[in-house]
């Protein structure tokens, strides 16, 4: 390991703003990317129960 | 047909594609957080420093992780998208569609790990120069598709207006590819040839191999997710996508 202290690790030998630029973007985008993917897919269903929901109650109605 | 073709053409049904997804999925993240996990590691505490470029060079353990799945993600997606096309699969037109976000990720990443590479190295954010040139083609191209899609209704045709301009667009990944060999470019080289040995440490190498592996399998988690919601918006109508849910 080349560094001798925590904060010559977080300054990257001057590079910090472009290293932890790169690899800030990167992990920023790939967390939002599978939560708004996770999310989607969450809201089709959530509206789909809500479908099945309202017809079940509406059959209920009916047959009373 | 063999039994085994045949029951491959089984998982071309949503019905079919829709729970072997949700099987896979929690797979392809353990595979990227140990990829991800060993790839960094190597990337700051044992690959050792550039002679040449110090520790800036290290933008190169996500830069080109991301160009080459901004790559092989449109040829995964024109191939489905191709696919879809030529036997009508259910399946392919959705994950050709689900494939386009995550591509344009990769693409603008790589646009984006390389301004900040370029800065320091070469003095510019930007240069047209044709690797560059190439790669903000490659990421029209993946808005191209996605904006395409979204402006028609019908999702079948949808498909088939998005698999033509994919196909048509494939041909600009080997000009990405050879285009440092092609024209006179402020880009370096391939850091990998097929024909000779790597011009790189070991440990650097293994390094961008694994955080490679940690974007691709990203990729498959996440488009896998995301083709999960496009078969049940395309399906809800179906008797089967009332059952799925509970």
């Amino acid at each position: 390991m080349q560094w001798n202290s925590v904060g010559e690790f977080f300054a990257m030998g001057g590079y910090a703003f472009y290293v932890w630029g790169s690899f800030g973007a990167c992990l920023l985008l790939m967390v939002a990317e599978p939560f708004l993917a996770r999310r989607r897919l969450n809201e089709v269903r959530k509206s789909l129960i809500r479908e099945r929901l309202a017809d079940e109650l509406e059959l209920q109605q009916k047959s009373q | 047909m063999s039994q085994s073709i045949i029951q491959w053409f089984r998982f071309g049904s949503p019905q079919a594609f829709y729970p072997l997804a949700g099987r896979m999925i929690p797979w392809f993240w353990a595979a990227a957080a140990v990829f991800g996990f060993a790839g960094l590691w190597i990337s700051f505490f044992v690959a050792p420093t550039d002679a040449q470029q110090g520790e800036g060079y290290r933008i190169i353990f996500v830069h080109v992780p991301a160009s080459w799945m901004s790559m092989f993600i449109y040829l995964v997606m024109a191939f489905w998208a191709g696919l879809g096309l030529a036997l009508n699969t259910r399946v392919s037109g959705m994950m050709a569609q689900s494939l386009a976000p995550t591509g344009a990720l990769m693409a603008a990443l790589s646009l984006w790990t390389g301004a900040l590479w370029g800065k320091p190295m070469w003095g510019a954010w930007w240069v047209w120069d044709a690797r560059l040139t190439s790669e903000l083609i490659l990421f029209f191209l993946y808005l191209g598709f996605m904006a395409l899609q979204a402006a028609i209704d019908d999702p079948r045709r949808a498909d088939k207006a998005g698999a033509i301009l994919a196909l048509v667009g494939v041909v600009n990944i080997p000009i990405i590819y050879f285009s440092v060999k092609w024209w006179n470019t402020l880009h370096q080289g391939s850091t990998i040839n097929m024909n000779k040995a790597p011009s790189m440490a070991q440990t650097m190498l293994w390094g961008m191999l694994l955080m490679a592996l940690c974007f691709w399998m990203y990729s498959i988690a996440v488009a896998l997710t995301r083709v999960r919601a496009i078969i049940l918006e395309r399906e809800r109508h179906t008797d089967w996508v009332k059952h799925a849910v509970e």
